[in-house]
């Protein structure tokens, strides 16, 4: 019943998607397209939520006689594809409500309405498909609309280079996949995922299977080294598809990767554990590196996706090395942890992302050295940006905090483990992942700080003016619901209980049932959380501090200038700006991991040019991954460039030539 | 009628910590002045500094917004929560189990981060100076706590703070080498997180080295009492986590009485005097260090949680 709902969301989606065409130069159009994804993907989240909360009504599967002849098209409901399907539509639904109010501004209408639903029923169908064709046409199909809306504002300078990076990459992904399902199915061809996981490929099939899919899905996803499309495509699309790429596309990525490797792959084996969460670590701190290093609003968001997709594969690696050695319950933790980080990511993405939208909106600026000072001209943009910020932060109450607290007691359960290389690994891991929570609140102080607080750095921030209230509604859902899931997790913990008992074999004890909402993931004198209470003495104490305070000592204030030591500087380029709040933490990590150099160009004395700091960073991946790669593909494609400008006798001895040659090659096979 | 108890015992200890914390300061300021042949201010001058700043009349920074008013209360809400949750004379009070030391340490991450931006609120370099600098101190600082509380939480087999304080009790512990490792890795990361010296000098103004005071330059009156109140909670939480992890002994449990308690409030007390006593001394005997070599000093302290966590790891048999 459910899927048959979900299907005519999808439909409804690919309807609008084609109406859009049309719509789109009318005055309405926008609106009416906006409208129509809002009630389709609300009614998938309603669905798909409803189907999570009630197990029993999963496990749907249908085929349509669409697609391959032979195979046809089949979809299938189950746990883990409702988990994902409510947090895909709930993100779109959220994208759908903030574009009713920032779509207005779209400069070219024509070039984003018809490709959003298309992209919606895109993201939905991977998640519903059940055979290998589907899927991979789905996830096609996903990625050019997604190229599509990339590409939209193409005249802006860098965009079309960042939507042919991100060509590049999806096809690359797309066929890792295929390659993965190729060896998955076998000589036989049971493209049915029922037929695969009844196959169960061998050790040697699955493992290269898995690192295809972890390749595939993982350059999606944005994981290290393949990262490197997404913080240049992310933000080049309009505010509410980058949100949408970044909070939802990337989870849908990670869908990808946990029905390859805990479905459909059979029993793990321990060092897909190790690999996978070793990837993981190391994209946490190098997302979160970067995103220090930039200033540009939108593009730092993009590479803390990178940075909180690292943390959800930390979760999921350690899931894959439990099971692998027989923990369900540890197991059923990390990926707990992991796909609650995934809902949480998703939430808290999505509000910064529309928050940067409204900004960029406001102000027409990205960069953040030229804003400032927003939080007197969008208070209420900058208290629910603060929300997202905090919330990704992982600081308690929010809801990032809870995610990554159980991804640490995950890691705190893996002594246990029998491998020795794990035993060194998992500690390393842990501190990876402390660290690059750190550092993610040293980042959001510097985004929250330098955009929203301070003095305006330029006239648009002195100017601008609130956003609208569709956008701040559909921003406010979110921050709300951040702070739900911080302070009652133990109700979204047990919501993910099917999921992890399909997957894992094994679910959390049941939260909603402990006294005073606590969460208790193992046992009650091993560990426990309560995000309500903590949310409640914070509140009160603060309330009552101040109140008291008021009340009986001073209530006060007077304004006047700033202190500033004495020295205060009318000017506003005195503040601190995003370059300078990060100088000490390029220091100390960037000399290594960027090759960071400053320097200094001080002109003589009595010269009146300023001074001039300039600081080189240089990105080692790209340096020693990509360069060489597309000198090769260059240096190649000069070589071949000979070939366009032969004879006519040439290119048919060429081909007389290559039959001989093909078929000396089918000689030999048989 | 128990539950009753159970409140009263822990609103006995919140207020316990935000009562004795200037006490600590003052402590500790006394100390340090004997040590070099001063008189120093009197015991309860903290408490008199407080009470002068709350009578003040507040004056605000014409670009200050309605977050560098909340900040105060919420860095002080936060670290009063914090250290309130961590057992000072007793273990297993109602509340402790609503936030393990995962927790704490993240909540404390919750008051630099709104402290941080208060510091930026205004617009001025002082205070950009001193929350960029607070924040790459915490980069490097709140990893390498939590490094120690892995080595706790994988020795005791749990990350609740009175539960690792029992188990410390407990015979078999004995020395560790990965407890050492962790003992000194804390005392690195607590003296960075308060802003002593060498890392910060909380006695100095108008210094370009200066950290937490140059973050709330800008505040005056109430704001600054409940800023100043929080840091010194702040220390005292430390030293009640050093005291409670690795000088367990003492601690009363929950529900043993009045005579108990009264008897870990006494040898609390000692423990407080004692940490006070250890970090004047420290102080007096130490220079202040250049901001960029802190990360040298931090970088160190998470190196050995790191390697106390290794070990634990490697010598835990399955």
């Amino acid at each position: 019943m459910a899927l048959q709902g979900l299907l005519w969301c999808i439909a409804v989606l690919l309807g609008t998607g084609a109406a859009a065409l049309a719509l789109a130069r009318r005055r309405a159009g926008g609106s009416l397209v906006y409208a129509l994804s809002l009630a389709a993907t609300a009614g998938a989240f309603l669905l798909a939520g409803a189907s999570l909360l009630a197990p029993a009504s999963l496990g749907d599967a249908l085929s349509l006689p669409l697609g391959v002849p032979w195979l046809g098209a089949h979809f299938r409901l189950d746990a883990l594809s409702a988990f994902f399907l409510a947090v895909v539509n709930l993100g779109g639904a959220g994208a759908s409500l903030f574009g009713l109010g920032y779509g207005r501004h779209e400069e070219a209408p024509a070039r984003v309405l018809p490709f959003f639903p298309a992209f919606l029923a895109g993201m939905n169908l991977v998640l519903v498909a059940a055979d290998a064709f589907t899927f991979l046409f789905a996830w096609e199909f996903m990625s050019l609309s997604s190229w599509a809306l990339v590409m939209a504002h193409h005249r802006r300078p860098g965009n079309a280079a960042a939507g042919y990076l991100y060509l590049l990459m999806a096809s690359f992904g797309t066929l890792a996949l295929i390659l993965a399902f190729g060896l998955l199915s076998g000589p036989s061809g049971g493209y049915e995922f029922d037929a695969i996981r009844g196959a169960q490929a061998g050790g040697g099939l699955a493992a290269v299977a898995l690192v295809l899919v972890l390749v595939g899905a993982g350059s999606k996803a944005g994981i290290v080294p393949l990262h490197v499309w997404l913080p240049l495509a992310h933000p080049a699309a309009p505010s509410h598809v980058s949100a949408l790429m970044s909070g939802v596309m990337t989870k849908v990525a990670v869908y990808g990767f946990v029905r390859v490797a805990f479905d459909l792959l059979g029993a793990p084996l321990w060092w897909w554990g190790a690999l996978v969460a070793l990837i993981g670590g190391i994209t946490a701190v190098m997302g979160v590196l970067h995103a220090l290093m930039e200033h540009d609003l939108k593009r730092l968001l993009a590479y803390h996706t990178v940075e909180n997709i690292g943390i959800i594969f930390i979760g999921l690696g350690l899931a894959l090395a439990f099971e692998a050695n027989q923990m369900p319950a540890p197991a059923a933790l990390a990926l707990t942890a992991a796909l609650f980080h995934v809902f949480n990511h998703s939430l808290f993405k999505s509000l910064l992302f529309f928050g940067a939208g409204a900004v960029l909106g406001a102000t027409g600026e990205r960069d953040m050295e030229r804003l400032g000072g927003l939080i007197h001209r969008m208070p209420k943009t900058a208290f629910l940006f603060l929300v997202g910020s905090a919330a990704i932060s992982a600081l308690p109450p929010f809801n990032g905090f809870v995610s990554e607290w159980l991804t640490f007691q995950a890691i705190l359960l893996s002594p246990a483990l029998p491998q020795w290389l794990l035993k060194f690994l998992v500690p390393a891991i842990g501190a990876l992942l402390a660290l690059s929570a750190a550092l993610a609140a040293a980042c959001f102080v510097k985004a929250f700080g330098v955009t929203f607080l301070g003095r305006p750095r330029s006239a648009a921030a002195r100017d601008a003016v609130e956003t609208d209230g569709w956008s701040l509604a559909a921003m406010g859902v979110l921050a709300a619901l951040c702070l739900l899931a911080g302070i009652l997790p133990g109700y979204f913990i047990d919501a993910l209980a099917p999921v992890t008992q399909a997957l894992a074999g094994s679910h959390l004890p049941e939260q909603r049932q402990l006294d005073w909402l606590t969460i208790v993931p193992v046992a009650h004198s091993r560990s426990s959380y309560n995000g309500l209470l903590v949310f409640l003495f914070i509140a009160a104490s603060a309330g009552l501090a101040a109140a008291a305070i008021h009340r009986f000592a001073s209530s006060a204030a007077r304004r006047s200038a700033p202190w500033d030591c004495g020295f205060p500087d009318p000017s506003p380029a005195t503040q601190y700006t995003a370059g300078s709040f990060s100088q000490p933490i390029r220091r100390v990590f960037g000399t290594v991991v960027f090759r960071a150099r400053e320097e200094v160009h001080m002109p003589p004395p009595g010269d009146l040019r300023p001074a001039v700091l300039h600081v080189e960073l240089r990105d080692l991946l790209w340096d020693a991954l990509y360069a060489p790669l597309t000198g090769l593909v260059g240096y190649c494609a000069g070589v071949l460039n000979k070939v366009q400008f032969l004879t006519i006798r040439a290119y048919l001895t060429l081909v007389f030539s290559a039959l001989v040659l093909l078929l000396m090659v089918l000689a030999a096979w048989q | 009628m128990a539950i009753a108890v159970d409140l009263a015992v822990q609103l006995v200890q919140m207020m316990l910590v935000l009562a004795a914390a200037p006490l600590l300061t003052g402590y500790v300021r006394k100390v340090k002045a004997h040590l070099v042949r001063r008189q120093g201010p009197p015991l309860l001058q903290p408490y008199r500094d407080l009470a002068r700043l709350l009578r003040k009349e507040v004056v605000l920074a014409e670009s200050a917004s309605w977050l560098f008013r909340a900040a105060p209360y919420l860095v002080f809400a936060a670290t009063w929560v914090a250290a309130s949750l961590v057992p000072s004379f007793a273990t297993g009070l109602i509340f402790n189990y609503a936030a393990d030391v995962i927790a704490i340490v993240a909540l404390l991450g919750s008051a630099r981060f709104m402290l941080a931006l208060a510091g930026l609120d205004v617009g001025t370099s002082f205070g950009g100076i001193g929350s960029s600098r607070e924040m790459m101190i915490a980069s490097l600082a709140e990893p390498a706590m939590l490094m120690v509380v892995f080595t706790l939480s994988l020795m005791a087999g749990s990350t609740q703070l009175s539960s690792i304080a029992a188990s410390m009790q407990a015979p078999e512990v004995g020395l560790r080498v990965s407890l050492a490792l962790a003992l000194v890795a804390l005392v690195m990361v607590a003296i960075a997180e308060n802003g002593r010296i060498p890392v910060d000098n909380p006695a100095t103004h108008l210094e370009l080295t200066m950290v937490h005071e140059a973050m709330i330059l800008e505040y005056s009156g109430r704001h600054l009492a409940v800023i100043e109140l929080a840091s010194y909670l702040k220390l005292l939480l430390y030293v009640s986590v050093i005291g409670c992890v690795f000088f367990p002994w003492g601690i009363a449990q929950s529900g043993q009485g009045a005579a108990a308690y009264l008897g870990g409030v006494a040898v609390y007390a000692v423990k407080l005097a004692a940490g006070g006593l250890a970090l004047a001394v420290f102080e007096t005997a130490i220079a202040k260090m250049r901001v960029f070599r802190y990360s040298d000093f931090l970088g160190a302290a998470l190196m050995l949680g790191l390697l106390a966590t290794l070990l634990l790891f490697v010598s835990q048999v399955t």
